[in-house]
């Protein structure tokens, strides 16, 4: 603004302009975190991108094709994700039907039952589960679930259920239910922490009002808080999902690694994170490598619409708690900056 | 039980009583199934902590610490190479993924409002529910593809992908823990906001954002996938941050799928140190935790 005729920054008394210099670099602040924060987003645009880039030479030959073909050749050149795709699910399903009933058992005893310093050990422990590297579950999962799937486990289910199509076969140890077993220990600890927090949410008054009524503490436990927090313990367990179908290296080691679509939890299987893990590094051919970017790809935006789904029944829970009056508000509540955005800010 | 006066609210309650009786049933057999399915869930961390112990415990030596892995066939050697080489990628992927991470989170928790905040929110929650070998899969287009070649640099940048969201959440929720009177306190002062932010609020919450990261480089430490097809493994020491560079977890994996006996044998020794690693530092931060809390 040289046009101006007179020097405005003579006029202004040196404390005010020291003001202005505040907000200055409060702005310069201001954008630079933000352009750092947008890294992320950056990094997941570019992901993305690079995915879709990656997979281009199969997206072009077959397209939906290659989500329907179960077969996986590369030897022919017949790429397929069908079999990983039932691979992932039926070991993460299996994983869910193991944990979800041990997960929110011990929410429960946690929450409900176990006195303050057994509640705190206990918990301590089972969140520890979460910190113990997948690598390290594989090689426990080669050594010694896999054997006593063979030797034990799984004939005692031929024995006994053999007559389902499930357990049909004769147990190799490795397979979908060793992986299955795995996941259900790897993902309990995700549900558990979980479930604790929902049922943490719940008025005292509610567990109350069921003693009151002269309900045992069962019938209090079950009135009070698990009907009350259906959607929060299914959030729970959708994220858990989510935490089962990316797991990779535990699930890698024991499933056998064969692209085929078995009714038998005996029969050794492959998922979409294991086939990457496993062949990614030698595959040499060009469609080769593209159709396991392109399974990574599905696997991303599975799991992106599991987390998402498992969030917004979080969420949901998470608002309704916050309506209500209820014991959590204290500790969750959230200073909010009363302060104001610097100006050139958000829009 | 003779006639009396007493003899009827007696009567009642025994009545009471037996009509309760399956319900209290039901309730010690269900509470006890509670108290059952806790210890189920934590039996898993002892056997394998246990296991590891007792194989691991054997193979472990000075050789295991200075020594690189013996060629197949004898015995003895270490994974000095592979303990390096994740020193290294966990100091690489720190250098660029902690201060990513913590002013992420900075700028969530300070601007945390508006449509680009919400973006950015997005972003680090979507990052930290990605399957870690995608996140392989990335860092093997951003960088193996233009290189030409597995590299550290490689595996660095896919486990700072994975520390930073980690590393972003945590530095949020314990910024968002700092009072606004204290903030107010530091304006009223007179010092810019920035000012505030990086000498009051900051450093008041070191603990806590220490502790973020502490964990988020435990759960890299332990990361196998993204290192698969990025840093890939060597047996030797790594000439360069552009070879490719053994590491701890893909060792262990290496190792475990072997035929080897010998090998085996030292996958449990690795485990073992690096359960102990994790274990360590998750019981580290809980105990700074809660002392700071």
């Amino acid at each position: 603004m040289g046009a101006l005729p007179v020097d405005i920054k003579a006029i202004v008394p040196p404390a005010l302009r020291r003001q202005r210099d505040i907000h200055a670099g409060d702005r310069r602040f201001f954008h630079a975190t933000r352009a750092v924060a947008l890294l992320v987003t950056l990094v997941l645009l570019g992901l993305l991108v690079q995915l879709g880039n990656l997979s281009l030479p199969v997206l072009q030959t077959s397209g939906f094709g290659f989500l329907i073909n179960q077969n996986w050749d590369p030897v022919a050149g017949d790429f397929g994700a069908l079999s990983f795709i039932h691979g992932t699910l039926v070991s993460s399903l299996l994983a869910l039907l193991i944990s979800v009933p041990v997960s929110v058992g011990v929410a429960l005893f946690l929450t409900e039952l176990a006195p303050r310093r057994v509640s705190l050990v206990l918990g301590f422990l089972v969140e520890m589960l979460a910190a113990v590297p997948s690598v390290v579950y594989g090689l426990w999962g080669i050594f010694v679930l896999a054997p006593l799937v063979r030797t034990e486990i799984g004939p005692a289910l031929r024995e006994y259920l053999g007559f389902l199509p499930l357990f049909k076969g004769a147990p190799y140890g490795v397979g979908m239910l060793p992986a299955g077993i795995l996941l259900a220990i790897m993902i309990t600890p995700t549900i558990a922490s979980l479930c604790r927090e929902v049922f943490r949410a719940v008025p005292v008054a509610q567990r109350e009002a069921a003693l009151a009524l002269g309900g045992t503490r069962w019938e209090s436990i079950s009135i009070g808080v698990l009907r009350a927090t259906r959607s929060g313990v299914l959030g729970a367990v959708v994220l858990g999902l989510g935490r089962a179908l990316g797991e990779t290296m535990a699930v890698t080691m024991v499933i056998g690694n064969r692209a085929q679509i078995s009714a038998s939890l005996f029969a050794p299987a492959q998922t979409m994170a294991s086939v990457i893990a496993n062949e990614y590094a030698e595959a040499t051919e060009e469609l080769h490598l593209a159709a396991l970017a392109a399974t990574g790809l599905v696997l991303f935006f599975v799991s992106l619409l599991i987390n998402s789904g498992a969030r917004f029944l979080i969420w949901n829970v998470d608002r309704e708690a916050r309506g209500g009056r209820s014991k959590k508000a204290g500790t969750s509540q959230v200073p909010t900056p009363v302060l104001a955005v610097p100006q050139g800010g958000e829009s | 039980m003779s006639p009396s006066t007493r003899s009827s609210p007696l009567r009642v309650r025994e009545l009471l009583s037996r009509k309760d009786k399956p319900r209290k049933l039901k309730n010690a057999l269900l509470l006890g199934l509670l108290a059952l399915a806790s210890i189920v869930a934590v039996l898993p961390l002892f056997a394998v902590f246990l296991y590891a112990l007792k194989q691991g415990i054997s193979g472990l030596s000075v050789d295991f610490f200075t020594r690189l892995p013996a060629p197949v066939g004898e015995t003895g050697g270490g994974m000095a190479n592979a303990l390096l080489g994740t020193g290294i990628l966990l100091g690489l992927a720190s250098l660029v993924g902690v201060p990513v991470g913590v002013v992420t989170g900075v700028y969530l928790s300070e601007f945390g409002r508006g449509k680009v905040a919400a973006l950015v929110r997005f972003s680090v929650d979507v990052m930290t529910s990605v399957p870690s070998i995608i996140v392989g899969l990335f860092a093997y287009a951003l960088v193996v593809i233009p290189m030409k070649r597995f590299s550290a640099w490689a595996g660095a940048v896919a486990l700072a992908i994975v520390m930073v969201p980690i590393i972003a959440r945590a530095t949020e929720e314990i910024l968002k823990l700092v009072p606004v009177h204290v903030r107010e306190a530091g304006l009223a002062l007179g010092i810019a906001r920035w000012k505030m932010i990086l000498r009051i609020v900051l450093p008041g919450s070191l603990g806590g954002i220490t502790t973020g990261v502490m964990l988020a480089v435990a759960r890299a430490a332990g990361e196998t996938a993204p290192l698969l097809f990025t840093a890939f493994n060597n047996q030797f020491w790594s000439r360069g941050l552009d070879q490719p560079i053994a590491s701890l977890p893909v060792q262990i994996y290496t190792y475990a799928i072997s035929p080897y006996e010998e090998w085996h044998e030292q996958a449990w020794a690795g485990a073992f140190v690096l359960i102990c690693f994790v274990l360590a530092i998750n019981l580290l931060t809980r105990l700074l935790l809660r002392r700071s809390v």
